[in-house]
């Protein structure tokens, strides 16, 4: 049972995505079905997996390759966190992309990839070893290059190609840090940190770099970002996924993976290369928000944030201490939890109302009040504004600063909420102040659209509020902690 | 020995004309030829260099038949394709060497 | 040993019944020879996988007297290989090599050739001994040569005849090393030539075989007939030569390298190999970035593919042999080899389907094929996963081993070139997909039937599996592998 259950799990997204491949386009009811059914179910193994590892289990499968290449799935708590954020999402996603695309064409292509890129991250998440992680990551990229082309037209091909420029050298600088590093110690498992005393500190200082240069394409890391703002060209759905769990995360994940699970945060340290990392990724922070605060398309503003909210995931992986580390795991789940709210209604605001760009905001509260209240929540919650998910997030973060002894982030932690506040916060006052001009249009008469935001939005209110509760994602992140990586 | 010599040396000569042609000449057919002689001087190279002692050996006599039978199939197999070349192009050269003399 | 023989008989017999019968009974013949002989090569390997090499002795007679026949991994595994593609493309021409479709001479000229060639092909990967190889070697290249002639156009043969005379050039240069050997050694066997006495000869033989069996393997810088060769032939016909032609040199190279006399590999012989290999890679995936043609494209991809062949050669060859990395590298040849060959036979049987829609394999006329046949366009796409050895395809296993070794034996600059192939493979794919998938175009294109489209996606398929099963081939290749390519402590 113990060997079967991360199969089943990855299982329920590669069936669905093998089956639905081959669909014909006209039976919508079956694929929505499929779609859905394999949403839950795997929302239901997930629930079941996370009452036993709370319980202390752990559950491990390996399919064994070439000599050297194990596939090594492994639930523990760190790998059921972002398992359960992508199970949560996907199901919510799909009911959201069935409502998006109603009937328009390619469906059975674009449900179909859309379960393999998220069985790539559910794989991803799991993953025992690097090699593991390497694979999966790969099958991430293979399997998003057609949801961003999906729409077929000049600027999705063209983010299409620009994410492949990017994500293509990443994977081979990734696989170079993989192999150089196996070659001194042999297969590497998270499990165990491996014996690097084979490599001296400027090869481990090299290794890292070609790492971070890796994950940090995906983690869209300045100046590895340029491909994330270019791939809001692809369907709502898509960047609501891409943003808020399956690419950045993958790339944020890695992060948190190559700090604490392959070199360990005493040899990161040791090494010096803490800091600057935390440096880069503060300058991704102000970066991100100085060019959010340029843009006047909704969807690139939200892109743009995206890549300075990501950073706070590197920065408290960077920062190596338990607060620190609290602070990048709980803010994995919350930025995904604010980000897909923000990007399913800005989806909304375009399909309704036919709003692209942010003077088109302008009263609209008025008449997409669910909408409106949701991207409201959303953006305050990226603010931080207490008591939303953000600013437990930044509290952690902040802690883990003064914790590692680098109180200049709390500088950068706040010249970041007050970008934030300057970049949101005018949207705020379109949509409930200004008035809407007079050939404005608009509705939310699409209960089925509108409610995935709802909930997203509802659950970033409630993660922040009740974070001292006994189930939220804060306690998980405790747990995790205490559980692995306190001495 | 001296006898073996002249046919080692025969066959050496053969090769070395061979590669002339084949490098020196344009048209098809006579490449076709330079073929053969490099095979041929080859084959008797062989059957000299390979007698051991004072009773011949069987061996390269076999091998030997052999290889003229496959550089037999060989060469007719090129000059089906000269004549196919002259007459899809008109000429017994290949197009890329067609200014050369 | 029965399965052995039915290898290499089957296909020859099946040669003559296909010039020899009425028309109207050769497809059901056809049809027999394909699958019989499929079924006795996954018995060969069965027989190999179960019980270790497979070994005959022609007549009877054992070396030096007699010729040797053997299956080992390596062998049995081509065989295999071999039979896979066959029975695709054999799928694939059928619909396609019609005298309507191909014109009638190479309707008929086309199966008896193929028959021929697989013939000759298992004849090369089962032979132990080195003027038998010969013999195998040059079959193959008149069956080749003469499937490359087939369409009748003039540029086919002109290509032809460009690939006729390197081939013979090579075949020569390769008799003369036999000639040498033999003369100095008195057995071509290679196991006996093996356990020689050391000659002032080898060394000159050993590298004019060498140097012939490159110039039919089409290694950089003697690469220049295969291109024009592979893409003016049909495209079934283009799909054998790609996938399985060149690999049969490069196994006979293995065998000389690593079985017959690997104490002759010096470092700068080896490091040599290593040189050409990796300005094939690089000059061969520069060459198919800029061709306007699919089926140029993927013919220099092909002379980019061969060239991570002969990385082996540095990493494992030597009488240094024995060390932790030499397996690692010699499977990971192989796995290139095996993975490319069904990669490679799926691209340019896509690519024919491509031509026969759109009537033109220039990229501009693909433009949008995509929605007109969704599973070729991802067969295709499958298949330029494993070329850019992406994970989780035989590629990539392929090419995290020789990565790997080449990390291990600290000669990382292979690594690097690897790297650089892999992103401008990605480069010179990336082209056609972007045409296939277009938006716009594909209007009034000619359809093609699902069961022809499915031929390309099965053998892409293969290719993808190969990676996600590695253990179980990599387990299979170490049968009866050369002490020379041993793991050392």
């Amino acid at each position: 049972m113990s060997a079967l259950l991360p199969v089943l799990i990855l299982a329920t997204s590669l069936i669905t995505a093998a089956i639905t491949f081959f669909l014909p386009e006209a039976s919508r009811v079956l694929r929505n079905a499929l779609n859905l059914g394999g949403a839950v179910l795997k929302l239901g193994l997930i629930v079941a997996m996370l009452v036993a590892v709370a319980g202390g289990a752990v559950y491990e499968a390996s399919l064994p390759l070439a000599p050297g290449l194990v596939l090594l799935l492994r639930v523990d708590a760190i790998a059921l966190l972002f398992v359960s954020l992508s199970g949560t999402l996907w199901l919510l996603t799909t009911v959201y992309a069935i409502a998006y695309f109603g009937t328009k064409a390619h469906q059975s292509r674009f449900f179909g990839f859309f379960s393999l890129c998220v069985a790539a991250t559910t794989g991803l998440a799991m993953s025992g070893s690097l090699i593991s992680f390497f694979l999966f990551f790969e099958l991430l990229t293979l399997s998003t290059w057609p949801l961003v082309a999906h729409k077929q037209d000049g600027a999705s091909l063209r983010a299409a190609r620009s994410y492949l420029l990017f994500a293509l050298p990443g994977s081979a600088a990734l696989l170079w840090a993989i192999i150089w590093l196996e070659s001194a110690t042999g297969p590497v498992l998270f499990t165990e940190p491996p014996d690097l005393s084979g490599l001296d500190p400027w090869e481990l200082r090299a290794i890292f770099a070609l790492f971070i240069l890796g994950v940090g394409v995906k983690a869209a890391l300045v100046p590895l970002h340029g491909w994330l703002p270019a791939a809001m060209a692809a369907p709502a759905p898509v960047s609501a996924l891409l943003h808020a769990v399956a690419v950045v995360k993958a790339g944020a994940f890695g992060v948190i993976r190559v700090i604490y699970d392959v070199f360990g945060p005493q040899t990161v340290a040791a090494l010096g290369v803490g800091v600057p990392l935390a440096a880069l990724a503060s300058l991704t922070i102000v970066w991100g928000s100085i060019r959010a605060l340029q843009q006047d398309e909704i969807k690139k503003r939200l892109a743009f944030s995206t890549v300075s909210q990501v950073s706070y995931i590197v920065l408290g992986a960077a920062l190596a201490g338990p607060y620190a580390m609290i602070g990048a795991l709980v803010h994995l789940v919350h930025q995904g939890l604010m980000k897909i709210t923000l990007f399913f209604c800005a989806g909304i605001y375009d399909e309704r109302a036919g709003v692209k760009r942010i003077e088109g905001l302008n009263g609209l509260g008025a008449r997409m009040p669910w909408t409106s209240a949701c991207f409201s929540l959303g953006a305050l919650g990226m603010i931080g504004l207490p008591p939303m998910a953000g600013f437990v997030s930044k509290v952690y973060l902040g802690l883990g600063a003064l914790e590692a002894g680098a109180p200049w982030v709390l500088g950068v932690l706040a010249a970041s909420t007050l970008l934030n506040a300057a970049y949101f916060l005018p949207l705020l006052y379109r949509l409930w102040f200004l008035p809407a001009a007079g050939d404005a249009t608009g509705d939310e008469r699409a209960p089925v659209l509108v409610a995935p935001a709802v909930v997203t939005a509802a659950a970033s209110l409630g993660v922040g509020a009740l974070a001292a509760s006994a189930v939220s994602p804060l306690r998980w992140a405790e747990l995790i902690i205490t559980r692995g990586y306190l001495p | 020995m001296a006898a073996l010599s002249i046919y080692a040396l025969t066959g050496a000569a053969l090769v070395g004309l061979g590669f002339f042609g084949l490098l020196a000449a344009r048209h098809l057919l006579r490449r076709v030829v330079a073929f053969n002689l490099i095979g041929s001087g080859l084959f008797l190279y062989f059957g000299a260099a390979a007698t051991r002692g004072a009773a011949p050996d069987p061996v390269p006599q076999a091998l030997i038949i052999t290889g003229i039978v496959v550089a037999l199939a060989a060469s007719a197999l090129a000059v089906a394709l000269v004549v196919a070349q002259v007459r899809a192009a008109g000429r017994a050269t290949l197009p890329e060497e067609e200014d050369a003399p | 040993m029965s399965a052995l023989l039915a290898c290499l008989v089957l296909p020859l017999l099946g040669a003559l019944a296909a010039v020899a019968l009425p028309r109207r009974a050769v497809a059901a013949v056809l049809a027999g020879v394909v699958a019989l002989t499929l079924v006795a090569a996954v018995g060969l390997a069965v027989a190999v996988h179960s019980g270790g090499v497979v070994r005959l002795a022609l007549g009877g007679w054992s070396p030096p007297l007699g010729i040797a026949l053997a299956a080992d991994g390596l062998g049995a595994a081509f065989v295999l290989l071999t039979a896979l593609v066959m029975a695709g493309v054999a799928a694939a021409a059928r619909d396609e090599m019609t005298p309507q479709g191909a014109g009638p001479r190479a309707a008929f000229g086309f199966w008896p050739l193929m028959l021929l060639l697989w013939g000759a092909l298992n004849a090369v990967f089962l032979s132990r001994d080195l003027f038998n190889l010969y013999v195998g070697i040059e079959l193959l290249t008149l069956a080749a040569v003469a499937l490359v002639a087939i369409g009748g156009r003039a540029e086919a043969i002109a290509a032809a005849m460009r690939y006729l005379i390197f081939a013979l050039a090579g075949s020569l240069l390769y008799l003369a090393g036999v000639v040498l050997i033999y003369g100095a050694h008195g057995t071509l066997d290679i196991d006996l030539v093996a356990a020689r006495d050391a000659a002032a000869p080898d060394g000159l033989a050993l590298a004019l075989m060498t140097a012939g069996l490159l110039v039919k393997t089409a290694l950089f810088p003697f690469h220049v007939w295969l291109p024009p060769a592979h893409a003016s032939a049909p495209a079934p016909a283009s799909a054998l030569l790609s996938a399985l032609v060149p690999k049969a040199s490069f196994v006979i190279l293995l065998r000389l390298w690593f079985e017959a006399m690997p104490d002759l590999g010096t470092d700068r012989a080896l490091l040599l190999l290593g040189v050409l290999g990796a300005a094939a890679i690089l000059w061969g995936s520069l060459r198919a970035l800029v061709q306007a043609r699919l089926k140029l494209i993927v013919a220099y991809s092909t002379v980019a593919q061969l060239g991570y062949l002969f990385l082996v050669f540095p990493l494992a060859g030597g009488a240094a042999g024995a060390q932790p990395w030499t397996a690692g590298a010699w499977t990971g040849a192989i796995f290139q080899a095996l993975s490319h060959g069904l990669a490679k036979a799926a691209m340019f049987l896509a690519a024919g389907l491509f031509m026969a829609a759109a009537g033109s394999d220039r990229l501009g006329a693909l433009r949008g094929l995509a929605r007109v046949m969704p599973m070729t366009a991802f067969a295709f796409a499958l298949a330029s996963v494993t070329l850019i050895s992406l994970p989780p395809s035989g590629g990539f296993t392929a090419k995290y081993l020789l990565m790997t070794s080449s990390f291990a034996a600290g000669q990382w600059i292979w690594a690097l070139v690897m790297t650089l192939g892999g992103l401008l493979t990605a480069g010179y794919l990336y082209r056609p997909m972007a045409a296939l998938f277009a938006r716009e175009g594909g209007e009034g294109v000619q359809t093609v039937a699902r069961a022809r489209q499915a031929v390309p996606l099965v053998l892409a398929g293969l290719a993808i599996l190969l990676g996600i099963l590695s253990a179980a081939p990599f387990d299979f290749l170490q049968i009866g592998r050369p002490e020379a390519a041993e793991e050392g402590p």
